[in-house]
């Protein structure tokens, strides 16, 4: 059986031979077409003038578009339609995309959009939340707000109470591979392109409707992504788009790729939030209310910021029971770029909130944050409560549907940021006895963070480690020490419930081998070598007769995003779903040839043991082929029991939560505020692993990056709106040399309570949010300074680190 | 006239004729000799995803201008195997899971493959993480790549010292 083993990724010998293909490296004929944008140089504005004919006449160029010369909008969002390819004259942020040159060579495009001269009358641009604030500028009519009980009341009638502000910062996806996409006119107007992406669907149903032509006539191929993390959900868009669009008008092939700085510039970032937090909890730090108001600059488009900002929503609770609880989101839309998907996706800011909150707390009561924490965690289940059986779909309010898709004719379904106007799925969560539901209804029936964190703070040595703190603390007035122990609860499914659904194709050859095709993307996360093993162990052969092959939407069609950490689930039920329906054909048939029962048939060592017989696979799918038994099938998956009201904030948005928790010490210099991170250790939960090697990849590369986005990595923007960091010089990115010293990563050994692919867990997100540990530790290092709070804001550079010092030990 | 260089790359003898005198090592590699192995990240020398041993010695082929090249021996990623046979430090990576997305892995290769010979880090993962922080992994696989290079850097002096003996 293949899956649980810890087997390495796909690709491994292509990888290290450079043999692995990635979208720039893909031989394209002598006469393709090269793409380079012009930028905004301002961030708000309008064009006054512009003159191409230096571009026009830079050697090598063969082609200047404009938003005018385009043969539509060609809009690019996954939302809103508020995105065009091109700017018109209005400018709405410094990089946005004006014009495409195409030029015989990459370089040549490049260099000779430098040449453009244009003229730009400014406007005063809205750059910040209190700017956006004041403006009342803002995606949506007003700010969301979801609640339990009354907060307010709650706070005010609990024996203390906190008040505070903590601000994060963004985060650069740099995924090492930049964005590329490559587009091949074909016969009769059809279009073929290769895409970077984590979403061919979605790049299929934007170029398509660039080029105007139905779906059918735009197939979209993804080998694999150097690195997504939620940047390639939407922003390939444009690239695809522009290629396509060349291509069309110029039967050349085309091919765009963005330089660092350009993709840098160009494209979104993690959404950046501001928090401001009201908690009431009594004597033992038991929280009583909380009030949350969250702002966060989306940028200049719509893109994928609502849902972004209604998961920080869903994850302000964290791992902790509120009883009364307001969470109010401000959408602000600014003259910056425009804030895309980034692992975790409003999650992990969120999450960051509560954090604070619990951290907050047990420094002015003067206890352990961990002792406070473990005290507000839902309640134990005991592994969950009795499984039930699935809910069949309630009866849908199909006008309404109907109404909302006429209103929106190309709606991009595809999308997380499609519109979700009308619930349906099931019926609402019922909650069993014992069981405590989140701020937003959900009941959480499997909280095994208890007994997670237990045996982390056991293994940690976390209690006399607090003690070692405490002690070199009092006798060292230059370097403090600081520990903490933070958990993730992370909730799993797309909230755009539809979504959480996935196909799959499975052929099975004459000669044994099997070839399959899913609608997930491959960026690194091991995807196809999970799915992979999933199908070698339905048909029980080796995992070298499974070819996975490239993403493909002539193959499956109408494919989710390979986002929200839902790949494996999504595709791996989709997967096993085709082979089981190919397995048991064959056993249908073999049963027959050998008057035994299709149910005694087994697929087991790479043989098909019938009937007393042990026939090798590959004779077993001979025997099919010859009895003209179909040895190809397609599967389906849909995640059941969701049900989920977004405009309300209520049901049960996530299938299932993820856990973990990561005990983090720190030390810190209170002369420079440089840090070190001096330990880490981590306990994931991953259900019962599909492949263990693959998990603990998943669990340290993301609390790395996690760690990195909130110590390190700092997005600065001057007054004028123009990125300063946009390039690996300014933006610091985890270095080997970065990592904890010591670096012990466990996987909790359990079983998922819901029914997913063999009772595992999804992996992609949930650890990133690991990396909260660090910057509490900072927190309560900077705490040994004085007395105060330090309200450490995130990222915390040395920088930040050292003002806060100050701020406890001077007042200033 | 355009000015031409001669080096070998991958052990071949090469002459190429330079269409810019300012054309990049890396460039040159990518786009004019089919070599796409070596990787472009950041194009400014901070990522470390096109490195490449240049005389035995690892470079940036991104910040190396060809033309300053002739007669030199660039080793890539291509070149590093022999044959079928990987070389210790590549077999190493896909023993270690010192990858996830492989963008960044075949600058990592040939920076291990350069810091080993440079034989300032020995087995030591301090000095293994602080010889390898000049190549970036976004997936952070930061872990599996220290573990790789330790064990690569043992298997080769293994190797070499069963070689004399």
């Amino acid at each position: 059986m293949s899956v649980a083993k810890p087997l390495p990724h796909d690709a491994a010998k292509l990888h290290v031979t450079g043999a692995a293909r990635y979208v720039d490296d893909m031989p394209v004929p002598a006469d393709c077409l090269h793409l380079a944008f012009g930028l905004s140089t301002v961030a708000a504005g309008r064009i006054t003038s512009i003159d191409f004919d230096p571009v026009r006449d830079y050697p090598g160029v063969v082609g200047v578009w404009r938003a005018k010369d385009l043969p539509g909008p060609c809009d690019c969002s996954p939302s809103n339609h508020d995105e065009p390819l091109l700017a018109g004259n209005t400018i709405r942020y410094l990089g946005q995309p004006v014009f495409l040159v195409a030029a015989t060579s990459h370089h040549a495009a490049r260099h000779a959009v430098r040449a453009v001269k244009m003229e730009v009358q400014k406007r005063d641009a809205i750059l910040t939340v209190d700017e956006a604030m004041a403006a009342e500028s803002r995606f949506e009519e007003g700010p969301r707000i979801w609640k339990r009980g009354d907060a307010g009341e709650a706070i005010d009638a609990a024996p203390h109470r906190i008040e505070g502000r903590i601000e994060m910062g963004g985060q650069e996806h740099f995924y090492l591979e930049g964005q590329a996409a490559l587009a091949f006119p074909q016969e009769g107007g059809d279009m073929v392109v290769h895409s970077s992406t984590q979403h061919p669907s979605e790049i299929q149903h934007k170029v398509a409707d660039a080029l105007g032509v139905p779906m059918h006539a735009v197939r979209v191929e993804t080998r694999r992504m150097g690195g997504g993390f939620g940047g390639k959900e939407s922003q390939g868009n444009a690239l695809a788009i522009a290629c396509a669009v060349v291509a069309q008008a110029t039967g050349r092939p085309v091919k765009m790729r963005y330089d660092r700085d350009d993709d840098m510039t160009i494209t979104g970032k993690r959404h950046d939030f501001r928090i401001d937090y009201c908690a009431g909890f009594d004597d033992e730090g038991r929280l009583l209310g909380v009030e949350f108001e969250q702002f966060t600059r989306c940028g200049w488009a719509q893109d994928l910021s609502l849902p972004v900002a209604d998961r920080a929503m869903l994850h302000a609770d964290n791992a902790y029971y509120i009883p009364a609880m307001r969470v109010e989101s401000h959408r602000l839309k600014t003259n910056t770029q425009s804030a895309t998907a980034f692992r975790g996706f409003g999650g992990p800011q969120g999450m960051l909130g509560i954090e604070r909150v619990l951290d907050h707390v047990a420094h002015t009561l003067g206890r352990d944050p961990l002792e406070v924490r473990r005290l507000n965690y839902y309640a134990p289940t005991k592994g969950g409560a009795a499984p039930r059986p699935p809910a069949a779909d309630s009866p849908r309010d199909i006008l309404a549907k109907k109404k909302e898709l006429e209103a929106h004719p190309d709606e991009d379904l595809t999308s997380r940021g499609a519109q979700d106007v009308t619930p349906d799925s099931s019926p609402a969560p019922t909650v069993p006895e014992g069981v405590q539901t989140t701020h937003y209804g959900q009941p959480v029936e499997d909280f095994i963070l208890h007994e997670m964190t237990e045996r982390l703070a056991e293994s940690c040595n976390y209690a006399e480690r607090r003690r070692a703190v405490a002690a070199w603390n009092a006798e060292n007035p230059v370097l403090k020490r600081g520990l903490a122990l933070t958990p993730v609860k992370f909730g799993i499914s797309f909230t755009l419930t539809h979504l959480n659904q996935a196909g799959a194709l499975v052929h099975v050859y004459q000669d044994g081998s099997i070839s399959m095709n899913h609608g997930g993307t491959e960026m690194g996360q091991g995807l196809f070598q999970k799915v992979a093993q999933v199908a070698a162990t339905s048909f029980g052969v080796p995992l070298e007769s499974v070819k996975i092959t490239a993403t493909d939407t002539g193959k499956v069609p109408n494919t989710s995003a390979t986002a929200a950490s839902s790949g494996s689930d999504l595709n791996g039920m989709a997967v096993k779903a085709a082979c089981d329906e190919i397995r048991e054909r064959m056993a249908e048939h073999l049963a027959k040839l050998h008057q035994d029962n299709p149910r005694d048939v087994r697929f087991e060592e790479g043989m098909v043991k019938v009937g007393g017989e042990r026939i090798p696979f590959a004779e077993a799918a001979q025997l099919c082929y010859m009895g003209r038994v179909s040895l190809s099938a397609t599967g389906f998956y849909k995640v059941p029991k969701l049900n989920w009201d977004r405009l309300k904030g209520q049901g049960r948005p996530f299938f299932y939560f993820a856990y973990g928790a990561a005990c983090s010490e720190v030390v810190v210099d209170t002369l420079t505020g440089e840090h070190r991170t001096l330990a880490t250790h981590i306990l994931h939960d991953c259900g019962s692993s599909l492949n263990p090697a693959i998990d603990r990849g998943q669990v340290e590369g993301g609390f790395v990056q996690g760690a990195g986005w909130l110590t390190s990595e700092e997005l600065v923007w001057d007054e004028t709106g123009r990125l300063r960091t946009h390039a690996p010089s300014t933006y610091k990115i985890p270095a080997c040399s970065d990592r904890p010293d010591v670096f012990e990563v466990e996987l909790w050994d359990g079983r998922n309570i819901e029914e997913t692919i063999y009772r595992s867990k999804a992996v992609g997100e949930p650890p990133f949010m690991l990396g909260i540990s660090v910057l509490m530790a900072l927190s309560d290092a900077v705490a040994a300074c004085g007395t105060g709070y330090p309200s450490l804001d995130a990222p915390a550079t040395p920088e930040r680190v050292l003002a806060a010092v100050r701020k406890l030990r001077d007042g200033v | 006239m355009s000015p031409s260089i001669s080096l070998t790359i991958n052990g071949e003898a090469r002459a190429v004729a330079l269409d810019d005198p300012r054309v990049t090592l890396l460039d040159l590699l990518r786009e004019r000799l089919d070599l796409p192995g070596t990787k472009k990240g950041c194009d400014r020398g901070q990522c470390g995803a096109c490195t490449v041993l240049v005389d035995g010695r690892r470079v940036n082929s991104c910040l190396t201008l060809a033309a300053t090249l002739d007669g030199a021996e660039i080793t890539t990623i291509e070149g590093l195997a022999l044959g079928e046979e990987l070389h210790p430090v590549q077999a190493a990576f896909i023993e270690n899971d010192a990858f996830q997305c492989g963008y960044c892995t075949p600058g990592q290769i040939m920076s291990a493959v350069g810091l080993i010979s440079e034989g300032s880090a020995g087995d030591d993962p301090e000095r293994i993480r602080e010889g390898m922080s000049g190549n970036i992994c976004r997936c952070a696989a930061y872990h599996g790549i220290t573990i790789a290079v330790q064990e690569a850097t043992r298997n080769m002096i293994r190797t070499d010292k069963e070689d004399a003996a």
